[in-house]
């Protein structure tokens, strides 16, 4: 099979899937067997398109082209190798966490959830592969539009009202900002082609760079830029393995991929020289801010989500300040914070089965009652603050390095102080739980871990945290080739 | 005598004789089986004729080799061919879609009167598509208009002949409008032949008699077109007419008003300098920007499902006027493809209601209007009409893979051409405006708990599958625009260099 079939088959896989999971749904173990089947053949279709790309290949498919100039065309390269090897391996990893957790906890309407899961992980394989701008915007529609019943899963007014800021602002900017955005990029152009050095016209003004370049970041909501990062904390309605994929795998991933894409391949470095001061700006603003409201938020999931927003903003930062060693932190951060911040997500899932607890001030004494789960969220928050040995450190590494030679002081300084916020905001819950005692509630309703599905789930993303640091080749070798000549 | 070389005249003459032939058997299935045969000849003759303008250019035809200008004639275009398509396909899948839905919304007994009239509508509508001739256009506008005014009286609600009664007084001035228009052209012109009129305007092109046919004939299109705010009669006609009827209306009648528009802008006064003595494409601008905005709006509020889609039909006819309003070719292409995506969506959608009506009771009983207290969980009851409606909804948005997304993207273009960009941003700001209206349908739907002693269940597969031919239709054209981008711009470059 050649490369460019394995694309197809990843494209064409989460269908399949997602008919075989309607087939099947009144079989739940059945049902269940094909989300993993297929998750597991995803990924080997994905990892068989790393040795081509490593290699210099660059795997190309034209599905169909609906208006002259604009084909629905994807073409792999390093960046999208690896959001695509991140998403496909971590749906694995959440879909035996969904099975745990969506059995235990008895939610309805399975089914449309791992329905709508497979296509959604399909559509971020789509916006990774994607060779056009056009592409990427049909598919990031597309995604925007799947995981809204995610989101809205639960179905109470307070979901239905999570779903609307969510939909609200993802359609709202991306309708607003991004499309006028894309179709300009095609009008000036006459391309809308991922290109490494960028489409736009030679000589065009530095004014409309920076209103075209403000256009796209605001456009792309999913990078929760703000102020249109409300979505994120508005998503935490929905059930943890939707937040988990959500703010780990497909929807912010996909967001800050479609943001250094942008800048890489349809800017180029070059022509952002001068254009980017006020992006340094507000990335810069967005981490610092959201850490400061994740350190009064009691609620864990709303303290994570805030965590999330700032450190997306951390990649948006890195490629603002147009440092090619920042720009491989950056790529690499994409991996790492999944693994991270999935890790975490797990623990707060597992903490709400076990103890059914959600606020961070219930959480005193709860590493002696579920010491793995506690363990691995410490291990998550260790590469959010960026510490060795997890993987956090790697990405900030490359990132304080690029602002260093790019004497980006500003920047240095924001990541610097948003590190102590990050410890601020992590440590004091790793403290309660290990350090105090247990509330006299607590000890009156003892509980374990999590049931055997949810503490393998967050295992294995913990120790691929950890696993990244010592071993980032991968990651590292394809951030590496993002800026080196096709 | 070569068939093939009557075409022209066949496509008018076909399903015009299946209407006195429905009144004379006085059978209602002998009449659906008649009118139906004749509709989709007529989907078979304007296929023809699109395949022969596509090989050939202009077909000209003349009726009863009279020849033009004494003569009246069948003058077939890149457009024409276009909307005969649109309206003779709408009309094909509406009548078989309709068996079951006309069964419990009309009476038994006057079943052939509906058919004659949908026959005599279709008959209309594609007469002013096909004709080359001013004052042909009016008789075949008051045949569809007659036909049209009886079709909605003949819905169950009361309010459907207050209904009708309001469109035929707003209808009658219309077209009262376009007679005196047309009539002000004959004399200043001597021709009604719609060519020839375009070469004699060029003498006459400022005098006041021209101006004021302009003038009287934008506003009697207008009304017929339901521009903003000129719609009054469109919301309560689509609402408490038959379902079958909404359908076609919503998507054939005004898209037919908007050809005949772009026919006397672009063919007739084309040549002449007369955009630049009146201000008509900032006073379509502002209109156009109105309806999007307006109506869209008002589309939020609405709670009846029906009534909610009549004012998005008015809001989507916006963006067909707005695109009008540039006079390039971008824009008109932009228009002609909107004209057809919009009735696709909107045909798909309609059906799907009618569907979804005729699903919400068991047995015979008269299908209740589609209010949002009737269609809370409903998606759990009839998934497969739910989900027809939001993906059809999500044309009208503008969806990319979608057709409405074509539309919006030439629209967007055109609009980027002239640099007008805060005029992008008004487009993409009333495309929000659909979201909340589609979002509120689906918000009730798939989120809100089914009454427990409710009827529903899917509708007939009769009655699904022609209504999802239609919703595919809307996904098909999202991703293979030869056919309708094709056919549009070369309609588009036709009009605007306005050949003989």
């Amino acid at each position: 099979m050649t490369a460019n079939m394995f694309i197809l088959a990843a494209l064409v896989l989460p269908l399949v899937g997602a008919v075989g999971i309607v087939l099947t749904r009144k079989k739940a173990n059945l049902r269940e067997a094909v989300t993993l089947v297929t998750a597991g053949l995803l990924f080997f279709c994905v990892a068989q398109l790393l040795a081509p790309v490593l290699a210099g290949q660059r795997p190309e498919l034209l599905l169909v082209e609906p208006l002259p100039g604009l084909p629905v065309a994807f073409r792999v390269e390093p960046l999208g190798m690896l959001f695509a090897l991140v998403a496909s391996g971590l749906w694995i990893i959440n879909s035996i966490y969904s099975i745990g957790y969506m059995r235990s906890n008895r939610e309805a309407n399975q089914t449309r959830f791992y329905v709508c899961f497979a296509l959604a992980i399909g559509a971020a394989l789509a916006i990774a592969f994607a060779a056009n701008l056009w592409t990427l915007f049909l598919f990031y529609e597309v995604l925007t539009l799947i995981t809204y019943p995610l989101v809205a899963h639960t179905g109470t007014d307070k979901a239905k009202q999570g779903g609307r800021t969510y939909l609200g602002i993802l359609m709202g900017t991306s309708v607003l900002f991004l499309l006028p955005a894309v179709i300009y990029i095609w009008h000036v152009s006459g391309t809308t082609d991922f290109r490494l050095g960028g489409i736009l016209p030679a000589g065009m003004d530095k004014s409309a760079v920076a209103v075209l370049l403000a256009l796209f970041m605001f456009g792309i909501g999913k990078a929760a830029l703000m102020p249109f990062h409300r979505w994120l904390p508005a998503a935490m309605v929905a059930p943890t393995p939707v937040s988990a994929l959500l703010h780990a795998v497909a929807v912010v991933k996909a967001g800050v991929f479609s943001v250094i894409k942008v800048v890489i391949y349809v800017f180029g470095l070059d022509a952002l020289v001068g254009a980017t001061d006020w992006l340094v700006a507000i990335s810069g603003f967005t981490i610092v801010a959201a850490s400061v409201v994740a350190l009064s938020a009691d609620n864990l999931k709303r303290r994570l989500a805030y965590s999330t927003v700032s450190q997306l903003s951390y990649i948006i930062l890195a490629v603002a300040i147009l440092a090619p060693l920042s720009v491989v932190g950056a790529a690499l951060h994409i991996a790492v914070h999944a693994f991270g911040k999935i890790t975490l997500f797990f623990a707060a899932g597992a903490i709400y089965t076990a103890a059914h607890k959600t606020e961070v001030s219930q959480l005193n004494g709860i590493g002696q009652r579920m010491p793995w789960t506690m363990g691995a969220f410490g291990i998550g928050a260790l590469s959010m603050i960026g510490l060795p040995p997890a993987a956090g450190f790697v990405s900030k590494w490359y990132l304080v390095s690029g602002a260093v030679s790019q004497g980006a002081w500003v920047a240095l300084a924001v990541v610097l102080l948003s590190t102590l916020l990050n410890a601020g905001y992590f440590l004091p819950i790793l403290y309660r739980a290990f350090f105090r005692p247990l509330s006299a509630e607590a000890q009156a309703h003892p509980h374990g871990e999590a049931p055997w599905p949810i503490v393998l789930a967050l295992t294995l993303t913990a120790a691929g945290t950890v696993a990244l640091f010592f071993f980032p080749d991968v990651p590292l070798a394809l951030a590496h080739q993002l800026l080196a000549a096709p | 005598m070569n068939l093939t070389q009557h075409l022209p005249a066949l496509q008018v003459i076909v399903p015009l004789m299946s209407a006195p032939l429905a009144v004379l058997l006085r059978h209602g299935g002998l009449a659906f089986g008649l009118v139906t045969a004749g509709a989709w000849l007529a989907f078979a003759n304007a296929l023809a004729l699109w395949f022969q303008v596509d090989a050939s250019g202009t077909i000209s035809y003349h009726l009863g080799s009279w020849p033009p200008p004494w003569g009246i004639e069948y003058r077939i275009d890149r457009l024409s061919s276009f909307v005969l398509l649109l309206v003779s396909g709408m009309a094909a899948i509406v009548l078989l879609w309709g068996r079951a839905s006309v069964a419990r919304e009309i009476p038994r007994n006057v079943h052939y009167l509906y058919y004659a009239m949908f026959g005599l509508c279709l008959t209309g509508l594609l007469g002013i598509t096909i004709t080359g001739d001013a004052f042909n256009i009016f008789v075949f506008l008051e045949v569809s208009s007659l036909s049209t005014y009886v079709l909605i009286a003949l819905g169950r609600d009361r309010r459907a002949l207050a209904a009708s009664y309001r469109y035929l007084i707003m209808g009658s001035i219309g077209a009262t409008f376009i007679v005196i228009g047309i009539g002000f052209l004959y004399l200043t012109t001597g021709t009604l032949n719609l060519a020839d009129m375009a070469i004699r305007l060029r003498d006459v092109q400022s005098s006041r008699p021209v101006l004021a046919a302009l003038a009287f004939l934008t506003v009697g299109i207008s009304l017929k077109l339901a521009l903003f705010p000129l719609h009054q009669w469109l919301p309560n006609a689509y609402t408490y007419a038959p379902s079958a009827v909404t359908a076609f209306l919503a998507a054939t009648a005004t898209k037919v008003a908007v050809y005949v528009l772009i026919r006397f802008y672009f063919t007739v006064f084309g040549e002449s300098l007369i955009f630049d003595k009146l201000p008509l494409p900032k006073i379509m601008l502002g209109l156009s920007l109105l309806a999007m905005f307006a109506a869209s709006f008002i589309a939020i509020f609405q709670d009846n499902l029906k009534r909610l889609f009549a004012y998005s039909s008015v809001g989507q006819i916006g963006y067909i006027t707005l695109g009008l309003s540039f006079d390039s070719v971008s824009g008109l292409t932009a228009s002609i493809v909107h004209l057809f995506n919009h009735g696709l969506a909107k045909g798909a959608i309609f059906l799907l209601i009618g569907a979804m009506v005729l699903g919400l009771t068991k047995g015979g009983a008269t299908p209740p209007a589609p209010s949002f207290d009737r269609l809370n969980g409903l998606a759990k009851r009839m998934p497969l009409t739910c989900l027809g409606i939001v993906v059809a909804g999500l044309s009208l948005i503008g969806v990319p893979g979608t057709v409405g997304f074509i539309s919006k993207w030439y629209l967007i273009l055109a609009a980027m051409e002239k640099g007008q960009f805060w005029l992008v941003g008004a487009i993409v700001l009333s495309s929000l405006l659909a979201v909340a209206y589609v979002w509120r349908f689906v918000e009730v739907a798939y989120f809100r708990t089914p009454p427990a002693q409710s009827e529903a269940h899917e509708p007939p597969l009769s009655t699904l599958i022609p209504a999802w031919l239609l919703v595919l239709a809307t996904l098909w054209f999202g991703f293979d625009t030869s056919f309708t981008v094709g056919t549009a711009s070369d309609a588009a470059q036709q009009l605007i260099r306005v050949l003989p």
